[in-house]
C-alpha cells in the first residue's frame, strides 16, 4: 500500500505521481530514505563505564585491586594461595575467581580462610567489569587487597578493564619465553610480569633474559619479577610490591 | 573469542541508537579497528553477522576501516609508524615507544533507513 495516500499500488493505474524510485516506493522531496548517523562510540564504552564505577567503589573502600592474567596452568592459583597465606595476618584479603566452569579454584582459596567468590563465565573467555562489580558487592572488604584471578587466557582479558589498579601477567617457565611478543596486547596492558615456577629453571631451556627483552619490547615500562610459589624464592619482592601498593592508597 | 561479546555490545549500541534516532534498519555499519588493537577483523565480521540476526542490523554490510599503528618514540622525539607492538622504531631501532594510534575499536557511523 502506498504510504502517502493509502492507494493500493496494484489496483490504481496511472497513479505514479508520488511513487518514487527509492526502495520504499515513495519519494518525499528533501528527504533521503537512507541517512548516515554519526556514532563515534567505543565498543568497549559500556565495559569501561562499569570499570569506572568499580574503580570508585574500590577507591572509597581503600581497596588495592590486582587483575591476574595468564595462560591456563601458569600457576596463578598456587601463587595466590601462597600469597594469601603470607599476607593474611597483615591485611584484609579477598579473591574473585574467574573460570568457565567449577568452583575448584575458589575452594582452594577458601581453605586459606579468606573469602573467595567464584564467577563462572560459562562460555565466556574473560571477566568483564559488570561481572566483577556484581561480585564485589558481595564482598565486605575495606582497606585490603582484592585479587581478581581472570580466566586463563592471554588474548581476551587484555581489552577488558575491570577497575583494577594493575594488571599482573604471569608467565611460567614451562611456557615459551617469546609469549610477550606472541600475545603483545596482554603484555602491553600489564604493569607487572611475574615469571613463575622458577624452581624448574635448571631443568628447562627457558631464557629469562630473552623473556625480559621480549616483554620490554612490547612494554618498556613493565616491571618484572622471577619467583617460585613452590620454593618461595623471589616471593618477598612480590609481597613488598603489594604492601607498597596498598600503602599508596591508604 | 571475545569478539562475540564485542559484537554483542555493537548490537546494543545499534538498538539504543534505533530507539533514539528512529530507524528500522542498518544498511552499512562502519567500524574502526586499529592495527594494534586486540581483535581480529575477520572474526569481528563473522561474529557480527551471527549476532545481528533478528535485529535492526541483520543483513547489514560491515565496513571495517583499519587505522594504522603509531607510536611516539621517546628517543627520537617524534611520531613513527608501527605495524606491530614488538617492532622497533624504524629510525633508531629502539623500543622506547608509547603507542599513540592504532588501538581503536569503535563504531564510526551507520547508514540507516
Amino acid at each position: 500500500m502506498c504510504t502517502i495516500c493509502g492507494c493500493g499500488e496494484s489496483e490504481v493505474k496511472g497513479h505514479g505521481h508520488h511513487h518514487g524510485k527509492g526502495e520504499a516506493g515513495v519519494s518525499v522531496p528533501g528527504m533521503s530514505q537512507t541517512r548516515i548517523i554519526e556514532i563515534e562510540q567505543d565498543i568497549l564504552g559500556k565495559n569501561d563505564a562499569y570499570a569506572q564505577t568499580n574503580r570508585l567503589h574500590f577507591a572509597e573502600r581503600r581497596t588495592f585491586v590486582l587483575n591476574l592474567v595468564s595462560s591456563p596452568g601458569s600457576g596463578k592459583t598456587s601463587l595466590l594461595v601462597r600469597t594469601v597465606e603470607a599476607l593474611k595476618a597483615m591485611m584484609p584479603i579477598a579473591v574473585i575467581e574467574g573460570d568457565q566452569q567449577t568452583e575448584n579454584d575458589a575452594e582452594r582459596i577458601r581453605q586459606t580462610g579468606v573469602t573467595a567468590i567464584q564467577v563462572n563465565t560459562g562460555k565466556g573467555c574473560h571477566l568483564d567489569a559488570h561481572m566483577v562489580g556484581q561480585a564485589a558487592e558481595h564482598l565486605n572488604l575495606h582497606g585490603g587487597v582484592l585479587f581478581i584471578e581472570n580466566v586463563g587466557n592471554l588474548v581476551c582479558p587484555a581489552g577488558f578493564d575491570l577497575g583494577e589498579a594493575h594488571k599482573v601477567v604471569i608467565l611460567s617457565v614451562t611456557e615459551g619465553e617469546d609469549k610477550p611478543i606472541k600475545y603483545p596486547n596482554m603484555f602491553a596492558a600489564a604493569d607487572l610480569m611475574i615469571i613463575s615456577k622458577s624452581d624448574l629453571l635448571p631443568h628447562l631451556r627457558f631464557d629469562v633474559g630473552k623473556c625480559r627483552d621480549y616483554a620490554r619490547k612490547v612494554n618498556p615500562q613493565i616491571k618484572i619479577m622471577v619467583l617460585s610459589s613452590e620454593s618461595g624464592d623471589g616471593t618477598e619482592a612480590w609481597y613488598d610490591w603489594i604492601k607498597t601498593g596498598l600503602r599508596g592508597i591508604s | 573469542m571475545h569478539e562475540m561479546s564485542l559484537t554483542l555490545s555493537m548490537i546494543q549500541i545499534v538498538e539504543q541508537e534505533a530507539a533514539k534516532q528512529a530507524f528500522s534498519r542498518v544498511k552499512v555499519m562502519r567500524l574502526e579497528i586499529g592495527e594494534l588493537s586486540h581483535v581480529e577483523p575477520e572474526c569481528m565480521a563473522f561474529c557480527f553477522e551471527a549476532v545481528a540476526k533478528g535485529t535492526a542490523a541483520e543483513g547489514s554490510e560491515l565496513e571495517i576501516i583499519r587505522t594504522p599503528g603509531e607510536a611516539w618514540c621517546l628517543t627520537c622525539d617524534m611520531t613513527i609508524a608501527l605495524a606491530a607492538r614488538y617492532d622497533p622504531c624504524p629510525q633508531c631501532g629502539g623500543h622506547k615507544l608509547q603507542i599513540s594510534g592504532g588501538e581503536e575499536l569503535r563504531i564510526k557511523d551507520m547508514e540507516v533507513e
